[in-house]
């Protein structure tokens, strides 16, 4: 599964740990919930990168007390109908302010792109190969936005009263 | 009318170029099915029985003369020639190609019409009422308040998978219109006691499987916060609402199942931290739509004009003006209603040639423009009282002129069995012969304000819960099988209809109305009282025995 981060193709320096796998000696490490939650102290300690996969019907307030340890979270889109982890995703930055790496994966499409970054993702685990080749053509579908999300794009109400202003200088 | 701007039409044309992309990938198979589906419902496109079916939005029901003739183009280029308006103030079209429909978006988009989410598990299009701005004594005009809510819910990046689909709806009038207690949420402007407006906030309305009334969930929201509470209750739906089963996804079974004190905790607490946000609305924002929603220049005219004294001697056109013309905030105008119910006809159809000669009619008489109300019926809102007998005249002469608004022929229905995939029984048959059978102006007349809803399933699109009469097809071994409610209402004082005995056949259901009006006929305590005051006087009790006493 091609990974998009930064906007290009990009190596996946993780490592998906299932709930037992042996712990490996160094490298990047993205592991479940619940071993995260129940190993974390030793997983934070050890040399490398953690990243925990969280799944959406967890709450994303027990994750908070380790946001400025972890590297990655990685959330998940059982199915593209399910938008629970756009919820996750806003909350994550615009709530709690976390700046590390938040990382789309399960049923990623070309046309869920646009939502995925307005709500905060910047990484992608894209399912199909073209997808996260057009992936950057994709993400410039859209120009005008209308609701504001952590983002920091304008939106449309916005852009509205900064061309009012503008056209009433100097009249 | 509210005018789109440049970044209006900017994203409007983006979204068609996303949607031409799809549909080739879809057409060279490099999307499948199952991938498209969603996507193409987002664009108001099913698939139904017989063809692709097609559902253009027309937000709070206010279209434009060139944007009906756009509808009309549609209508004759992609499709047969005609249009179906719905009860979500919609226009369905029931046979476009795949293949054409980018080129269909492409055509309504130059007239700022689109098919955003029409469809699909998103925020629907925002409903409101069809006499919105021109309705005497209502609050303000709550289109300000639903293109505020449209712009904001359009391509929402956190709500466009919701579990299931999501509707809001916005009254400003005591009479209630908008049918706002049917919806995930409801919307009643008012004002508080310092004179600053806001909304009493109603949610978990509903009908298909399992029916509710919506509850208030909290009595006064001020305008500033409008945004920002919408978006607590859909972050604790979007995160709570049951994915596990189709038939209980929707908003109300969340609030049914926390019951609403514990659900209204929970948007509270949301609330909390987000209403001092950047979703806080500035007044400058909204004066901003307030100042594109332009207002007709009204002339000084006498409240009863010499041409309206002349005409009221022709009695045909007094049984039109008295069944379809509604007081106007502005004296000498009126609101007219447009009945496409016409006698054995499908409710709420109307074809190209009528869709164009009213937009003629509409520039003539009604400063250019159309609205489109729940009831599947259209109004011209700013008629001066002088131009009535004209107007009825070229009404009649495109057969627009039925004089049956709220009376037992405005029946509401859904497409049912003849193009719906999901539909178990045939709705528009049985909405013709009731039509015929009541056909009598008089006798239609005699009997006064009588809703009939036709579903032909339990999803409820003909709204049948809330009809006085509601009428339900189902199937039952391989036969199509009527249940009959009455006494539910969709208006101020929404309620749901009471089922009054076994399931009928198809061709007993006329026979059955019959019945009941006639027992209404025979119990009403003098010609005022309305079917669903007798109803709600007397129960089901006295209607069940005259209908199944000799069945």
């Amino acid at each position: 599964m091609p990974l998009v981060n930064g906007g290009k193709i990009a190596d996946d320096s993780f490592v998906k740990l299932a709930v037992d796998t042996p712990l490996p000696e160094g490298g990047d490490i993205l592991v479940p919930a619940e071993r995260f939650v129940g190993e974390a102290e030793a997983l934070l300690k050890r040399a490398g990168k953690v990243g925990v996969i969280w799944p959406n019907n967890r709450d994303i307030d027990e994750l908070v007390p380790y946001l400025g340890k972890v590297a990655a979270i990685a959330l998940v889109f059982p199915t593209f109908r399910d938008g629970r982890a756009y919820s996750q995703a806003r909350l994550l930055r615009e709530r709690y302010n976390y700046r590390g790496e938040l990382r789309a994966t399960g049923q990623v499409l070309r046309d869920q792109f646009v939502f995925m970054l307005r709500a905060g993702f910047d990484s992608f685990e894209v399912k199909k190969q073209a997808d996260a080749e057009a992936f950057m053509q994709s993400a410039k579908r859209y120009s005008v936005f209308y609701q504001p999300t952590g983002d920091g794009r304008i939106t449309a109400l916005h852009r509205r009263m900064q061309l009012r202003h503008s056209e009433g200088v100097g009249t | 009318m509210y005018a789109y701007d440049e970044i209006d039409r900017t994203l409007v044309n983006e979204r068609v170029s996303e949607f031409r992309d799809q549909v080739k990938r879809r057409l060279s198979g490099e999307l499948t099915e199952d991938e498209f589906k969603m996507l193409r419902l987002q664009n108001g496109v099913y698939l139904q029985l017989h063809a692709y079916m097609f559902r253009v939005a027309i937000p709070y029901g206010t279209l434009a003369t060139k944007q009906l003739r756009a509808l009309a183009h549609v209508a004759r280029k992609y499709d047969r020639g005609y249009g179906h308006f719905t009860t979500r103030q919609n226009i369905q079209f029931n046979w476009i190609k795949l293949a054409e429909l980018p080129d269909a978006l492409e055509d309504l988009s130059k007239v700022g019409i689109h098919a955003m989410q029409t469809s699909g598990n998103n925020m629907r299009n925002v409903t409101s009422d069809q006499w919105a701005g021109v309705a005497p004594g209502e609050i303000e005009d709550p289109r300000i308040w639903s293109e505020l809510i449209r712009q904001h819910t359009t391509l929402h990046p956190e709500f466009s998978f919701l579990p299931r689909k999501f509707k809001i709806a916005i009254t400003a009038s005591d009479h209630d219109r908008a049918a706002i207690k049917i919806h995930d949420i409801g919307l009643r402007l008012i004002k508080n006691e310092k004179g600053e407006t806001g909304f009493e906030v109603l949610v978990g309305g509903g009908l298909g499987r399992t029916p509710f009334i919506a509850k208030t969930i909290k009595h006064f929201v001020h305008g500033r916060d409008i945004l920002s509470y919408i978006e607590a209750i859909l972050r604790v739906y979007n995160q709570y609402g049951r994915r596990d089963n189709i038939y209980k996804a929707r908003i109300k079974i969340l609030v049914h199942e926390l019951g609403i004190e514990k659900f209204s905790r929970e948007v509270e607490e949301e609330w909390q931290h987000i209403r001092n946000s950047s979703l806080q609305i500035d007044d400058e924002v909204i004066e901003d739509i307030r100042s594109r929603f332009t207002y007709p220049a009204y002339e000084k005219l006498p409240h009863m004009p010499d041409e309206l004294r002349q005409a009221a001697a022709d009695p045909d056109f007094e049984a039109w003006r008295k069944n379809s013309v509604a007081p106007h905030k502005v004296q000498g105008y009126s609101i007219v209603t447009i009945s496409l119910k016409p006698i054995g006809k499908p409710p709420g159809d109307a074809t190209a040639e009528q869709m164009d000669a009213l937009a003629d009619l509409a520039d003539k008489y009604s400063f250019g423009e159309i609205r489109v109300g729940h009831e599947q019926n259209l109004a011209l809102p700013h008629v001066a009282k002088r131009d009535l007998p004209a107007l009825w005249k070229a009404l009649d002469k495109l057969d627009l002129a039925t004089p049956n608004v709220n009376l037992i022929t405005d029946i509401i229905a859904c497409p049912g069995l003849d193009y719906c995939s999901l539909a178990n029984a045939r709705s528009i048959p049985i909405a013709q012969e009731l039509t015929r059978r009541f056909a009598n102006h008089e006798l239609a007349n005699l009997i006064g304000r009588l809703h009939i809803n036709i579903s032909g399933c339990i999803n409820a699109c003909g709204h049948h819960h809330v009809g006085h009469i509601g009428i339900l097809g189902v199937e039952k071994n391989g036969e199509e099988v009527y249940q009959i409610t009455i006494g539910g209402r969709a208006d101020e004082s929404a309620a749901l209809g009471n089922l009054i005995g076994p399931g009928v056949k198809f061709d007993e259901v006329a026979d059955v109305v019959e019945d009941i009006v006639e027992a209404y006929l025979a119990l009403r305590e003098r010609p005022e009282e309305l079917f669903m005051d007798t109803v709600k006087r007397l129960g089901v009790e006295p209607f069940k025995e005259r209908v199944y006493a000799t069945r």
